[in-house]
């Protein structure tokens, strides 16, 4: 097969333009593909970057709900929990009211025990358990705002205020951290110093994250915690990380269906362009091929010709539209990061995308492969 | 001799379109590939007018909505029972037979199960005054009743009660401690108010163990122009710290990063499908083109100039954008318009319930880009239509 790759070559310079045309055209369905799929894992994809051994705590009611601050310490007397730590969102805003960061009050001694897919260089680390009123902060929001270790910033509530008589806490940035879950945009700071300066809500507590010791046990687990409080005035809900990150991304309504369906109808478009530009090029050789049945080349060969024709532009356009896809995706998460963690787009996306080209190929040769194999030779050259 | 380029372009454009069923296949392809845009785009651009179809309905300019300073949404607020008094006071506040037209309300998110995935979403349950529905113009009971102010009796909005499980009337359900029956659905016109449970303030503060504090107060002010000198004698009330905004402010604020994000993805589809489609055009009309040449150069040495072929090339394109246009737009408003269906609005961490909007403009906008794409697909190949020599396109086969 492979000494015919030049005929095929050969044949695809014939009509330059439209060669041109009709990979572009797949370049671009692949680019949009590649682009979607990149959307659609930052929007419905956290759980599978999600703790499989993590256990979320809120309030039965409603995550905005908070929980006191003694329940703590009575899930971690639950048998399997390894540890557990607590978790109260802050409400940030930096400068304007418009920039919005997603800020933790956490207990720094334990928050790398439950979440090991943060990293810090040791000497940070120490910095941020040692100085009470200390901030790490992720990469890529280290990035945007152009924050350094051991600066001063101040960061405004929308929820809290503060025992000076403002909503603004002032932190010194102890560390940057990097984590392997995509989550680059966080800040995390001491519970105790926050806890102590706000003027209301104090001893509660947001959620509680513990971490389990053996994940089948999950469900065992989060009964057992759950049952701790029940009848209680506050009631909680425990559930697995992944089926809260789930749950969250599923209050986005559906996109994910959403987005496959734009992807289809981009699909069943250019399946149409190339499968009729095939076409009309086989088509117009017919001739051509009734001259290669004669010099015996058989029904099968031309029929895998011209398929191979159609298969070669498939995946040269292909892949070059999922390669462009993949640098482009950075440029996306940067501009997408504001509102979810993305890493880039998803490996199967390139697995997915070659079943594609497979089959758009395919299809695209179905009718000029059935025509290239029935032709009777005498047709074919008594047409000029 | 200008009667005479305007009779040649009108003879050759005639002709050109009478036999474009000779390239059924091909026209048909281009067709069907600018449909496909300006369906996609019209069917994503239509969330965005949901969204500001919503938010247009709620903000009244005359209505003032108070939060602690410092507080971008009502979750994040919270108002004491003197404060919000002292702002109620005022007398820029219009006033109906039972007092001033102002409401003090809280506001908390609950979990219901969405209808579409069966997991949880945050819906608002606000607390309201009794002026509440004097303060949302439109507002209405479209089944049951009104909540009776002391019970665990709520209404729920008609956005609300489509989207999310168990919100019909009659049906009890349990949050926290309390079990809750639905005595009513409302209505207000489409407005943010559909997509919340509302009951009686006091109800909600006892359940929530909140005392008798708020979060925001809105007041319906005697105009719209009263609006400034209410925001600047509450700025320099020195028993307030709290922060005004008119109600269209307020929901233009609280939507901008929905929409610009819904903008964004939606210009991004539009320009790479847009270029996919002027492919497809450029394809069709350039085999076209060639298809012709004999037939293009034979009025060439007719004596046709080359601004008629030129012109019937891109009349074609332009046709075929127009149509494949119309397709697009038509298959758009069936298939999309007055959809509901609900999103997180991470402005105010709740649910908000909307309906795909394809407005007029939208449509207009949608044929004007499909002409647009159809005209360029047309231009390059119309250009080389005009420049082949008539001696070497006589020649061709």
């Amino acid at each position: 097969m492979l000494k015919y790759l030049p005929l095929l070559w050969s044949n695809l310079g014939r009509k330059r333009m439209r060669t041109t045309l009709t990979l572009a055209s797949i370049i671009i369905a692949f680019l949009l593909f590649g682009l979607l799929q990149t959307m659609k894992a930052a929007l419905t994809g956290g759980a599978d970057l999600a703790g499989i051994d993590r256990l979320m705590t809120i309030h039965k009611v409603s995550l905005i709900q908070s929980l006191p601050a003694s329940y703590l310490n009575r899930v971690r007397g639950v048998e399997g929990v390894k540890v557990a730590t607590l978790q109260n969102w802050f409400g940030g805003i930096y400068q304007d009211d418009r920039t919005q960061i997603a800020a933790f009050a956490v207990e720094p001694e334990l928050f790398f025990d439950v979440y090991p897919e943060y990293s810090l260089p040791p000497e940070q680390k120490a910095n941020w358990i040692a100085d009470r009123g200390s901030i790490i902060v992720g990469n890529s929001i280290a990035q945007r705002f152009g924050w350094k270790v051991g600066q001063k910033i101040a960061l405004r509530s929308n929820i809290f205020t503060n025992k000076n008589g403002t909503t603004a806490w002032d932190f010194n940035i102890a560390g940057i951290f990097s984590a392997t879950n995509g989550d680059q945009s966080s800040v995390y700071f001491h519970y105790n110093y926050f806890n102590e300066s706000r003027t209301f809500g104090t001893d509660e507590i947001g959620m509680i994250v513990m971490r389990i010791a053996d994940p089948d046990q999950a469900p065992q687990i989060a009964a057992k915690v759950d049952a701790l409080f029940a009848n209680s005035s506050t009631e909680t809900k425990t559930s697995t990380e992944k089926a809260f990150v789930q749950g969250f991304a599923n209050q986005l309504g559906n996109i994910g269906a959403l987005i496959t369906w734009v992807a289809s109808a981009v699909f069943f478009t250019m399946l149409l362009v190339s499968a009729n530009t095939m076409g009309q090029s086989i088509r117009e050789r017919l001739n051509e091929i009734g001259v290669m049945k004669t010099l015996g080349f058989s029904s099968a060969t031309v029929t895998s010709l011209v398929l191979g024709e159609a298969l070669l532009v498939t995946a040269l356009g292909g892949f070059i539209g999922l390669a462009l896809a993949t640098a482009m995706a950075g440029v996306v998460a940067q501009a997408a990061q504001q509102f979810f963690p993305t890493l880039g787009m998803p490996r199967e996306a390139w697995i997915v995308g070659s079943a594609l080209i497979v089959v758009l190929g395919g299809l695209a040769a179905l009718l000029p492969c059935m025509q290239a194999f029935r032709l009777k030779i005498v047709d074919a050259l008594r047409k000029t | 001799m200008a009667t005479n380029i305007f009779n040649q372009i009108g003879t050759i454009t005639a002709m050109n379109l009478r036999n474009m069923s000779a390239r059924l296949a091909s026209s048909i392809v281009a067709l069907v590939g600018i449909a496909g845009v300006v369906t996609v785009l019209v069917g994503v651009l239509s969330i965005r007018e949901g969204f500001r179809a919503v938010l247009d309905e709620s903000g009244a300019p005359d209505v003032a909505i108070v939060l602690r300073n410092g507080a971008t949404d009502e979750l994040g607020s919270g108002l004491s029972l003197e404060q919000t008094r002292a702002i109620a006071d005022s007398t820029l506040i219009a006033r109906n037979a039972d007092g001033a037209l102002a409401s003090a309300e809280l506001y908390v998110v609950v979990d219901v199960p969405m209808k579409s995935t069966g997991t949880a979403a945050n819906v608002p349950l606000r607390g309201v005054g009794p002026q509440a529905p004097h303060l949302r113009q439109n507002f209405k009971i479209v089944a049951g009743r009104m909540f009776r102010p002391g019970t665990f009796e709520v209404i729920v909005g008609r956005g609300a009660s489509t989207q999310f499980a168990g919100l019909t009337v009659g049906n009890t359900l349990r949050w926290g401690t309390t079990d809750w029956t639905v005595t009513g659905i409302f209505e207000d016109k489409g407005s943010v108010s559909e997509s919340e449970i509302w009951t009686a303030d006091s109800v909600l503060q006892n359940a929530y163990n909140r005392g008798p504090s708020y979060q925001s107060l809105r007041a319906k002010l005697t105009s719209a122009a009263a609006f400034q000198p209410f925001k600047d004698a509450l700025t320099s009330d020195p028993r307030l710290n709290v922060r005004a905004f008119t109600e269209r402010q307020y929901y233009q604020e609280q939507s901008r990063s929905l929409t610009t994000l819904v903008s964004t993805i939606g210009a991004a589809i539009a320009i790479l499908m847009g270029l996919g489609a002027i492919f497809a055009a450029l394809n069709t009309m350039y085999s076209a083109v060639s298809a012709r040449t004999r037939e293009i150069a034979t009025l060439r040495a007719m004596g046709f100039g080359a601004a008629p072929v030129v012109t019937s090339v891109l009349t074609e394109g332009v046709l075929l954008g127009l149509a494949g246009g119309a397709i697009g737009a038509l298959i758009a408003y069936f298939a999309f318009n007055g959809v509901r269906a609900s999103t997180i609005n991470f402005a105010s961490f709740s649910q908000i319930s909307f309906a795909f909007t394809v407005t007029p403009a939208l449509l207009v906008q949608a044929l004007i880009y499909a002409i647009a794409l159809g005209l360029i697909g047309g231009l390059l190949p119309s250009l080389r239509a005009a420049r082949m020599p008539i001696a070497t396109g006589l020649r061709e086969l």
